[in-house]
């Protein structure tokens, strides 16, 4: 069949979101991809640099739709260490808890897209049916089961009752027992190894070089973890393995993920155990004086990183979102690299892929002038009023 | 190294025929939310001392406070804009806003989202404004 | 004429294998779903999708061979429907029988996968070619294990005739016991047949978005998809026939019951094994096939001949 070019998105069924691979393939065997972003830019950080800070945090915090603590436990860390607080003891517990419990939906949930993925969809219901449990509590903890809007500058919004806790601690139980049943099954079925083992190889060489970070860098040996290099929240006062893997395949990433799930039920349990009553907030003005910060934070994706700039002001003056899917973006061509056009989706799917937070900038040029054009806020609102009229949808 | 087996779900997958399916069939079967989710936002006029403190936080500016006379406040939020963080319960002082467990909230009229919680008149009964 | 018409069209041609093969599509699917600890479709869902497929449009792409394209489906779904003729439902006669069926049998139901395949190439688009390069790879990595499993029962009847080898092992009570790693191997090997997982690598959704099918729609699809469902009743029936030929001598009622309780065994057996598994890629299922299945299929050809010689002299 000779060399063919075929476009694996923006729009196809292995992929959950927007995004273009233009993959070359000879045969069935990759042979190069060229990868294309952009397709989801939502100006977040723009429209950050809008709203006051307390605003920030929820517009921040749907920046992911999975790993929303991450993002904005980051933000408010950042903000926090610019005003110079230190917030309450059992607030820290708290976001460890949630922070905790947003891996473990996370993790169960990337367990169940890699089943799907390689057509193994039983795999993907029972998790998805086991993960239901964690999203029950993380609604009856924090009062929504996605965005779970927890944090606020100066600590959390809401305290947990000896009840909940209590709660918690049942689900974990529960969710533990599922958890080591899904081990076996990662680690014992056939046909599940057959395409997991051995497939999109990354070596601790190439994983180093190209950045990879997360369980993806973890798979390939890298030994990092920020809860531990660099502890926040109360990761400093509970005790956790940090789950490094030499398999360098999906396999290993597989591994990694659903043996943090176990760290995770510990550090949940320790956290419960540790939590002191306290209070949960402590008050910080509304204008943040003048300065800059960068916080980290380990998100279940790998590490995501945000940078803030106060200008003294009630608003930011710059907010830098790094999601964790852009540093294990290079990593994944390279993963790529020879393998079959079968492998692809659980290679694409085994960073646990973002897209949409990913998406930060866009320059599109004109290719004849080679000249781009830069709209302020104004004039690109008038532009998507006018864009959406002509299609017949009015505002 | 486990030992390699194919068809290692078999078991579970077969116990499942004898269980309930695990599914809620929502529209037929409703569900109760927790008593601190974060649903539907209610104001009480009454409480109200129109600090706007509540229409400063509101990050999608769902919220409009209007005096309509003497320490009488009415409240207009938008049910489309709103997205629920409950920050403006939050920030009330006079905990005047208060977030409900409702959530079936769509709508195929869009007059029909946005909410107007009237200031009552003298003699208690609402007013139309 | 009539009678021959009344065959092909109502009983037990197209309308009755219409209507049973949606309602395997639907048992399948329930199956399926009750397995997954679902809910699973109601029972109309899968004559509900027909009826909204032929209401939709039909788009047929530009680059595409727009004749064969269209005719396609139809040659698909009169290969299936001509072969359950020959196929013994109840008792041990099936309508038309000659010596030699069972190969025009075989003959006629690998016809769809070559119609898949021939779709796919036809439409001239990325995807569709690539499922239609695998449905063919995969096609010659089944078959020849088919082929053999098939025949070796026939081997021990003695007899190239599906009729004739129901009527052997009617007088023959408890024979088709030896037939039963063949019946295995046949199972696994329906499974690459019908394209489900763990080898629906021609129509891997994740991969190839729907691989031959890709780029048809309405009517057309509706066609196939019937088709399918037909040849799933089909090649359901005629593993029955040939594994499980026992209670042949029952009245066509009770006989009848039994031919639709073994149909529905072998694809409780299909829904079960399509749970389990993941989907292998190509090569695997390749390797997979000529390595394990085509040895055991070989071993049931030995075994067959060996009993032939010692049982039926």
């Amino acid at each position: 069949m000779g060399k063919v070019i075929i476009p694996i998105g923006p729009q196809h069924p292995a992929l959950k979101e927007p995004e273009s691979f233009s993959v070359t393939l000879e045969g069935e065997k990759i042979v190069d991809v060229n990868l294309r972003l952009g397709y989801n830019h939502r100006g977040i950080e723009k429209a950050c640099e809008e709203r006051t800070y307390i605003q920030d945090i929820y517009i921040l915090e749907r920046v992911c739709g999975i790993c929303s603590h991450s993002h904005s436990t980051c933000f408010v860390q950042t903000v926090e260490e610019i005003a110079g607080v230190e917030i309450p003891e059992r607030a820290k517990y708290i976001r460890t808890i949630v922070a905790e419990l947003e891996r473990i939906h996370s993790h169960l949930l990337w367990l169940g897209v890699a089943g799907h993925e390689i057509g193994f969809d039983t795999l993907f219901m029972y998790t998805w049916r086991d993960r239901e449990i964690v999203m029950m509590i993380l609604k009856k903890v924090t009062g929504n089961r996605v965005n779970y809007g927890i944090n606020t500058i100066g600590g959390v919004r809401r305290d947990i009752s000896q009840e909940l806790l209590k709660e918690i601690l049942t689900s974990v139980d529960a969710l533990e027992e599922r958890t080591k049943y899904y081990i076996q099954v990662a680690t014992q079925e056939t046909t599940l190894m057959n395409r997991l083992l051995n497939v999109g190889k990354l070596s601790h060489e190439d994983a180093v070089l190209t950045g990879a970070i997360g369980p993806t860098g973890r798979a390939s040996g890298i030994d990092s973890d920020t809860r531990r290099d660099d502890p926040y929240a109360a990761y400093d006062k509970v005790t956790f393995k940090v789950i490094v893997d030499n398999h360098n395949d999906v396999y290993g990433r597989t591994l990694v993920r659903v043996l943090e799930l176990m760290e995770a039920y510990s550090i949940i349990r320790q956290s419960v155990q540790n939590m002191t009553e306290g209070p949960i907030t402590v008050k910080v003005p509304r204008k943040i004086p003048a300065g800059e910060a960068f916080g980290r934070y380990e998100a279940p994706r790998g590490e995501d990183v945000h940078y803030v700039k106060s200008n003294g002001t009630e608003k930011p003056e710059r907010v830098k979102v790094r999601a964790p899917t852009l540093a294990n973006i290079k990593p994944v061509l390279k993963m790529l690299e020879n393998y079959n056009l079968a492998d692809l989706p659980i290679i694409v799917a085994a960073i646990d892929p973002c897209f949409s937070c990913t998406d930060r900038t866009l320059l599109i040029k004109d290719k004849k002038s080679n000249k781009s054009k830069i709209m302020d806020w104004e004039s690109l609102r008038k532009y998507s009023i006018e864009w959406y009229k002509k299609r017949g949808i009015g505002f | 190294m486990n030992m390699i087996r194919p068809g290692k779900m078999i078991r579970q997958v077969l116990s499942s025929l004898i269980k309930k399916p695990a599914t809620i069939k929502y529209p037929y079967v409703k569900f109760e939310m927790p008593e601190n989710f974060r649903g539907k936002i209610k104001f009480y006029p009454e409480k109200c001392i129109g600090c706007k403190l509540c229409v400063r936080d509101c990050p999608s500016n769902a919220i409009t406070i209007t005096k309509v006379g003497e320490k009488k406040f009415e409240c207009e939020i938008r049910l489309d804009k709103c997205i629920y963080c409950a920050q403006c319960v939050d920030s009330c002082l006079k905990k005047a806003l208060e977030s409900t467990g409702e959530f079936e909230l769509a709508q195929l009229d869009k007059k029909k989202l946005k909410e107007i919680f009237h200031a009552q008149s003298e003699d208690g009964i609402k007013k139309e404004t | 004429m009539a009678t021959a018409l009344f065959y092909i069209l109502i009983f037990p041609g197209f309308l009755f294998l219409a209507v049973f093969g949606l309602a395997v599509e639907f048992v399948d699917r329930k199956l399926y779903a009750r397995l997954q600890n679902r809910v699973g479709p109601p029972w109309f869902q899968p004559l509900a999708d027909f009826i909204k497929l032929l209401a939709k449009e039909t788009i047929i792409p530009d680059k595409a061979e727009k004749l064969i394209f269209k005719l396609l489906p139809f040659f698909a779904l009169t290969s299936v429907v001509a072969t359950i003729l020959y196929i013994p439902i109840w008792g041990t006669e099936a309508i038309f029988s000659f010596n030699g069926d069972i190969i025009i049998v075989l003959y006629l139901l690998s016809i769809p996968t070559l119609t898949f395949f021939l779709a796919g190439w036809y439409s001239k688009s990325l995807f569709s070619m690539i499922g239609a390069i695998r449905a063919l790879t995969q096609f010659f990595a089944y078959e020849v294990p088919l082929f053999i499993v098939v025949l070796s029962p026939a081997l021990l009847a003695g007899t190239w005739s599906l009729s004739k080898m129901a009527e052997f092992y009617n007088q023959h009570p408890g024979y088709w016991l030896f037939n039963l790693i063949g019946f295995g191997v046949a199972v696994i090997v329906l499974l690459g047949k019908l394209e489900k997982v763990p080898f629906d690598i021609p129509e891997a959704e994740t991969e190839i978005v729907a691989g031959s099918f890709t780029e048809y729609s309405g009517m057309l699809l509706a066609f196939f998809r019937l088709a399918i469902d037909i040849e799933t009743v089909v090649c359901a029936a005629l593993l029955a026939a040939v594994f499980l030929p026992f209670g042949l001598g029952l009245s066509p009622i009770l006989g009848f019951s039994l031919f639709i309780i073994k149909v529905l065994f072998i694809v409780a057996l299909i829904s079960l094994l399509r749970t389990v598994f993941a989907r292998l890629r190509i090569d695997q299922m390749v390797n997979f096939c000529w390595k394990y299945i085509a040895p055991i299929s070989f071993l049931q050809l030995l075994i067959n001949i060996i009993l032939g010689a010692v049982l039926v002299k």
